[in-house]
């Protein structure tokens, strides 16, 4: 076996062939797969959790949650529970989100390489990819390779032929944007309904099953290998801010090629638009974008010099959250994208809470009105106050919190839209 | 129910004032028991926080330099020190006026013509919170709505999605059948398709909903608004747990019966029998004048009250009168058939009184205390001895369920997560759970959540129990021929029950099994040997079982043979359907000995039609009178409300009137009757504290039956005559049949109603207690009878011996075991035709198929029934459901014959 010696540039894509079936094993293990978890497997399972700390990989899934202090929070030693889980968010139903999508289409196995150290890391003797229902070339490639690692002992007892045993499992979501969220998550894959838990207790103490469990994002796990393998300063190195490795960005929207790129952590907002997507379609202008999802806030034309990641992001007022960009551009209705929203958040509470239950249909129902030009005066007060009772804090979970996020902005930002949809014709019930 | 409640400890400030609280509580119970209105739907005291419904929102600043805050939902968040909060704060006041306008988005405002008005904690709340105007202005969404069974009924568009009713029907009283489906603002609450509602707690959803969606079918046959009920605090006649209820009348009928919380009985839930077991009261056929009749063959005919009266009286003085109380009747009415016929001559109107006799021994002797249902949910180990507690004791089978969840909340307290916090409770616990084993003739309702189960006839039971003695004290028997698996599960009980810090032991006499109670004495026993403090629940049959027995007498049996000798003229019977009691051909024979029958009850009964004179007596809701409970707790219901047109009196008034025209004096009220009562066993003396007397008065005022908002006064009679008739007086309680009177300072076991300023349902109870959860203020009703004693000795076993081939063993039904409940059409729907049932190898040894009609005879009598088969029933025998209409009277143990017949 020959391991490949220059550390890439793209870890992640370096393996993505455009148009080719992904690597099977054996041409996966001559492109550098597996070594990471060989070098894994000789460390002291804390160790490679340090190893992931001192990278500085952030999750990927949108919250940016430090990964070595999330394996960190799970309970080790003689006294620590015999059951944990590793639980892989693959639920990607952000809209705009695609890189997960990707990386399990065209390179399952640095997937499968990833989450079988996180489970070394962690404990955990049993795995889970919990992936969105519509990602079918996904659960094929991904259910082959898992089938391929099997048969190769790269899962199942005795991996390599170590002490450590770990099995993984692929189920395919029923198809709740909710179950994104980690505690929904676990509840239905528990087969329970995708209601999101109180916390505490974190998943790290009582999660599947009541028993420890880390969710991380596909994108995230996929970075484990090439950090455990390179090393952390290589990993640190990848990146243009603190936060260590590349990043999947993306563009859609009115741009010339959208896509999603594997790029240095930190790249600006201009950089990725411009070079990579090619820029606005022609005879349109960017009026703004959401940086990382549908649940981000507006940022403008003077943020193209900002660094996506996570600080600078949160310093601009949004979030990077999935760093998938929706760009908005000067012919679209502003009034209508956000009524297409909300309708879709609307859609896909769970239910569970008060404001976000009963609170996403009304101010779909008034961006409706708004768009066909049947909005009343009060409107935009109802749709302000809305953004401060479904805010943080006011539901359970962070998912009409993410709703407001866009609708708060896109309120401050594009105002007049709005209001346009008051004048057109007003004292007009819908 | 998950309190473990601590000494206040940390000071928290809410609005700018210090409180010292208990900070294993959370903040909303807290804030509601420091008397703050603070709206909430979520939350329910017996159900714990899960922050579904963001309504008690409040501000909560870090220290007292954080002008701004932030907001929290008060039920999710703990009151630990120093923790800073605001109810008035802007933020805070926006949350919860916002919260209620998004919930009125989908709520129909159909308030005027919906059962829930005016008893409505949404309607309370949403004056609470302030909003007021509706800015919505689409359309809302619409559900259709499910036949849910007879006692239930559905209307999903009034729903608020508290989740409540799952909670409660799935997670508190492990109900399967109720379900939410859906999702987003379409979530849907109800069964996978119509059809009722297996719970035998289903009853609870009506209360614990927060609006109208389930409401009370039979209430809504005949509604009546709550402030127009006409209401007195009363005690369930259904069973020996002695539940508290409020039942509520108008226009001569009870119109329902709603919980009445006692926070150490029934906490905020009855049973389905509880609830809807009151229809009973206004059947059609109940004898309303006395009715006499000049001989056997004669038609009874209506006479006054006096002529019945002199009558009697006439059939006492001649002499060689026998009387026969009833386990069912107060005390008082069977002190007065005591004192009327003479303790000599005075049976209690039992043929299980040995085996009641045998739990007051029990109780009074044994080491162990008394579980009250409080104590029961807080036991970590139960053993159930014979009983199916859903069929005779359903409140505390609900109390068991919740008793399993122990483990849960030391598995909680050691990961530091409130107990408050029920999902994160569930979720650490998964499936860990007490111990709890259940030894019956046949599958139980809580055999779900048991960590091993045991079937056999009664005389199996008490030898696996006797194992269980054995092993927790070597000194006592093995017991005989048990098998590897049966003394495995001895062992794993006894284990259960020594490492437990609070077992429970729980019997009965269902079994009509002395062996049974004997052997629950002996774990006690033992326990108390082994350096354990066992508590004890011990479920005879009826509400006064145990009253009766304190009060004393020989039983029916007895009486029989009195009868059968000869030695009886007059037998006089108080509330007591004999021919439920005694094979009918033996009571047909007896009663044609006596030469006067006279019989004092509330129903016509194959016994009033063999009567020669009908004392029409008061209902519990047409009565006074004192019961004492499966604790010993002696507690006081009172009179509902005055039968129109009707010559309905409590019985022991009867009895009272007749005493006069026997040279007798039994006094002139009700208070006259308990305290001579009282005075005749030093065990009964405390009756007399179980409410205040009738001279009991709050400034001079007496307390009102009728809420201050009670209407129609001047009119509801107008139809028969126009001037408004004098109210009735109560001489016998402090109630008043009136809307005037002191509301305030009422003491617990005489409330008529829960109402409050600003709180119209249900929940007003919270400004009733002395701690959420807890005690009523000034203590829960009702005085304890029987303190335990210190006796360690065992009781003798008599010789095992198998059960025969189709020996009968007792099995009961919740709805149709119990005679008054059985009686209401809605119950009378959920009564199960007659059946047999059998263990698939005994059917095949007697060559029945399953869903046979099958000719059954015992003891002489013969009738039809269903055979059932299950693998969950004891082998060999023959299980009968007691007391289930179509199923005739026999000694239990009996062995039936059986054959095939044509339907």
């Amino acid at each position: 076996m020959t391991a490949r010696t220059a550390p890439p540039d793209k870890p992640l894509t370096d393996r993505i062939r455009p148009g080719h079936p992904p690597y099977g094993l054996a041409d996966y293990e001559r492109h550098g797969g597996y070594q990471g978890l060989r070098a894994a497997l000789k460390m002291a399972p804390q160790d490679v959790t340090g190893q992931v700390k001192t990278a500085g990989l952030r999750g990927r899934g949108g919250a940016g949650f430090p990964t070595g202090v999330k394996w960190g929070l799970v309970p080790m030693g003689p006294d620590a529970p015999k059951q944990k889980y590793i639980v892989a968010n693959g639920d990607e139903m952000e809209p705009g989100t695609f890189k997960d999508r990707l990386l399990l289409e065209n390179d399952p196995l640095q997937f499968i390489e990833g989450i079988t150290i996180g489970g070394y890391a962690i404990g955990a003797s049993i795995g889970y990819v919990f992936l969105r229902a519509e990602y079918v070339l996904a659960a094929e490639r991904l259910q082959a390779a898992i089938k391929e690692c099997y048969a190769r002992h790269l899962l199942g007892r005795n991996i390599l032929g170590s002490e450590f045993s770990f099995d993984l499992y692929l189920h395919t979501s029923a198809g709740r944007y909710i179950c994104g969220e980690e505690t929904a998550l676990i509840s239905s894959l528990e087969g329970k309904r995708a209601v999101p838990r109180a916390k505490p207790p974190f998943p790290a103490t009582a999660g599947l099953f009541g028993k420890p469990t880390v969710v991380n994002n596909i994108e995230t796990l996929c970075n484990v290998a090439h950090i455990v393998h390179y090393g952390a300063d290589w990993f640190r190195g990848l990146s243009k801010c603190k936060d260590g490795g590349t990043k999947l960005y993306g563009a859609s929207g009115k741009v010339r090629r959208p896509g999603t790129w594997e790029l240095p952590m930190g790249t600006t907002v201009r950089e990725i638009l411009d070079e990579h997507a090619g820029g606005m379609r022609e005879g349109l202008k960017l009026r703004g974008f959401l940086p990382g999802g549908a649940s981000t806030d507006f940022l403008t034309a003077e943020h193209l010099d900002l660094p996506m990641d996570f600080d600078s992001v949160a310093r601009a007022g949004s979030r990077m959250g999935t760093g998938q960009m929706i760009v908005l551009d000067d012919q679209t209705d502003v009034v209508g994208m956000l009524r297409n929203l909300q309708m879709f958040f609307a859609r896909e509470s769970c239910g569970w809470c008060t404001p976000c239950r009963d609170g996403l249909p009304w101010a779909e129902k008034i961006l409706a009105g708004l768009e066909r030009g049947q909005g009343q005066a009060g409107d935009l007060d109802i749709l302000r106050q809305m953004t401060r009772l479904l805010g943080p804090g006011r539901t359970f979970c962070a998912h009409a919190p993410g709703a407001m996020e866009p609708l708060q902005s896109a309120l401050k930002h594009f105002r007049a839209d709005f209001e346009r949809g008051i004048r057109a014709r007003p004292e007009q019930a819908s | 129910m998950t309190a473990s409640r601590k000494p206040p400890s940390a000071t928290i400030h809410i609005d700018g004032k210090a409180h010292v609280v208990d900070p294993s509580r959370n903040l909303l119970e807290v804030a509601l028991e420091l008397g703050y209105d603070l709206p909430y739907f979520c939350w329910h005291p017996a159900l714990g926080s899960v922050g579904a419904c963001r309504q008690c929102a409040v501000t909560q600043f870090r220290d007292e330099n954080d002008a701004q805050g932030r907001v929290v939902m008060a039920c999710m968040t703990p009151c630990t020190d120093k923790t800073r909060v605001s109810l008035a704060h802007a933020d805070a006041v926006e949350m919860r006026e916002g919260v209620i306008e998004f919930l009125m988005t989908n709520h129909p405002h159909d308030c005027p013509v919906c059962e829930e008005g005016g008893q409505c904690h949404l309607q309370d709340m949403t004056l609470m919170a302030g909003h007021a105007y509706r800015r919505y202005r689409y359309t809302k969404r619409t559900h259709l709505n499910q036949d849910l069974g007879a006692f239930v009924g559905h209307e999903m568009n009034r729903c608020i999605a508290c989740y409540r009713c799952v909670r409660f029907y799935r997670e508190y009283a492990g109900g399967e059948d109720l379900n939410v489906f859906g999702a987003h603002h379409h979530v849907y609450f109800g069964r996978a398709a119509d059809g009722t509602l297996d719970s035998p707690f289903a009853g609870n959803l009506v209360e614990v909903c927060p609006t109208g969606v389930f409401t009370d079918k039979t209430y809504g046959e005949s509604y009546t608004r709550k402030w127009d009920l006409q209401q007195a605090p009363s005690v369930c006649h259904h069973c020996a747990v002695g539940c508290n209820i409020m039942p509520g009348e108008r226009y001569g009928r009870l119109k329902r019966v709603e919980n009445r919380y006692h926070g150490a009985l029934n906490g905020y839930f009855l049973c389905d029998r509880g609830r809807y077991g009151y229809q009973y009261v206004n059947a059609d056929d109940r004898p309303r004048q006395p009715l006499l009749r000049a001989d056997r063959d004669a038609p009874a005919s209506v006479v006054t009250a006096d002529a019945a009266l002199e009558q009697l009286a006439q059939w006492i003085r001649g002499g060689r009168t026998l009387g026969i109380g009833s386990p069912r009747a107060s005390l008082e009415a069977n002190h007065a058939l005591r004192a009327i016929v003479g303790a000599d001559r005075f049976h209690r109107g039992s043929m299980d009184a040995a085996l009641d006799d045998l739990a007051i021994e029990i109780l009074q002797r044994g080491p162990a205390r008394i579980a009250s249902l409080h104590d029961a949910e807080q036991a970590d180990a139960v053993l159930v001895l014979g009983e199916d507690l859903l069929a005779t004791g359903a409140r505390l089978a609900l109390a068991l369920r919740q008793a399993t969840r122990q483990a849960a909340f030391a598995a909680a307290d050691a990961a530091n997560v409130p107990r408050w916090q029920d999902h994160s409770v569930r979720l650490l616990a998964q499936d860990l759970r007490s111990p709890l084993f259940i030894l019956s003739a046949h599958a139980t309702g809580l055999d779900g959540i048991a960590r091993r189960v045991f079937r056999g006839a009664p005389q199996d039971l008490a030898r696996l129990a006797q194992e269980v003695v054995h092993l927790l004290d070597y000194t006592q028997p093995r017991a005989p021929d048990l098998d590897d698996d049966a003394i495995h599960l001895a062992h794993d009980i006894a284990e259960s029950l020594k490492k437990a810090q609070r077992p429970l032991i729980v019997g009965g006499t269902s079994a009509g099994s002395a062996a049974l109670l004997q052997e629950a004495a002996n774990l006690c026993a033992a326990l108390a040997r082994a350096g354990r403090a066992p508590s004890i629940a011990l479920l005879p049959a009826e509400c006064n079982s145990l009253g009766t027995a304190l009060l004393g007498g020989a039983g029916l049996d007895a009486a029989l043979a009195r009868i059968e000798a000869g030695e009886v003229d007059t037998l006089l019977v108080l509330e007591n359907n004999l021919f439920r009691q005694v094979p009918a051909p033996r009571l047909k024979a007896a009663l044609d000995r006596v030469r006067h029958l006279a019989v004092l009850d509330v129903l016509a009964s194959p016994t009033t039609a063999a009567a020669d004179l009908v004392l029409p007596a008061g209902s519990f809701a047409e009565a006074d009178g004192t019961l004492v409970n499966y604790e010993g707790r002696a507690q006081r219901y009172f009179q509902v409300f005055v039968a129109q047109d009707a010559d309905i009196r409590a019985s022991w008034r009867w009895l009272q009137q007749l005493a006069p025209r026997l040279g007798k004096d039994l006094g002139a009220n009700f208070d006259a009757l308990t305290a001579a009562c009282a005075a005749s066993d030093p065990r009964l003396a405390r009756i007399v504290d179980a409410a205040p007397s009738a001279a009991f008065r709050i400034h001079g005022n007496r307390i009102p039956r009728q809420p201050h908002r009670y209407s129609g006064r001047t009119a509801m009679n107008a139809g028969r005559d126009i001037h408004e008739p004098r109210p009735p007086q109560d001489a016998d309680t402090p109630l008043a049949f009136s809307m005037e009177g002191a509301r305030s300072g009422v003491p617990s076991a005489e409330i008529p109603i829960f109402w409050y300023p600003r709180w119209n349902s249900n929940q007003s109870v919270n400004k009733f207690q002395q701690e959420i959860g807890g005690p009523l203020r000034g203590g829960d009703p009702g005085v304890r009878l029987i303190e335990p004693g210190s006796a360690v000795e065992s009781y003798d076993r008599p010789a095992f011996r198998a059960p025969v081939l189709l020996e009968t063993v007792w099995l009961h039904e919740l709805f149709g075991s119990e005679e008054l409940s059985a009686r209401g059409p809605a119950i009378a729907s959920r009564v199960p035709e007659p059946y047999v049932l059998l263990h698939p190898q005994t059917a095949d040894r007697v060559g029945l198929a399953a869903g046979a009609f099958v000719q059954v005879q015992a003891d002489g009598q013969t009738w039809q029934a269903r055979l059932r088969v299950s693998a969950a029933m004891a082998a060999d025998v023959a299980g009968v459901p007691r007391g289930l209409p179509g199923v005739p009277v026999f000694a239990a143990g009996t062995v039936l014959q059986l054959r095939g017949a044509d339907p």
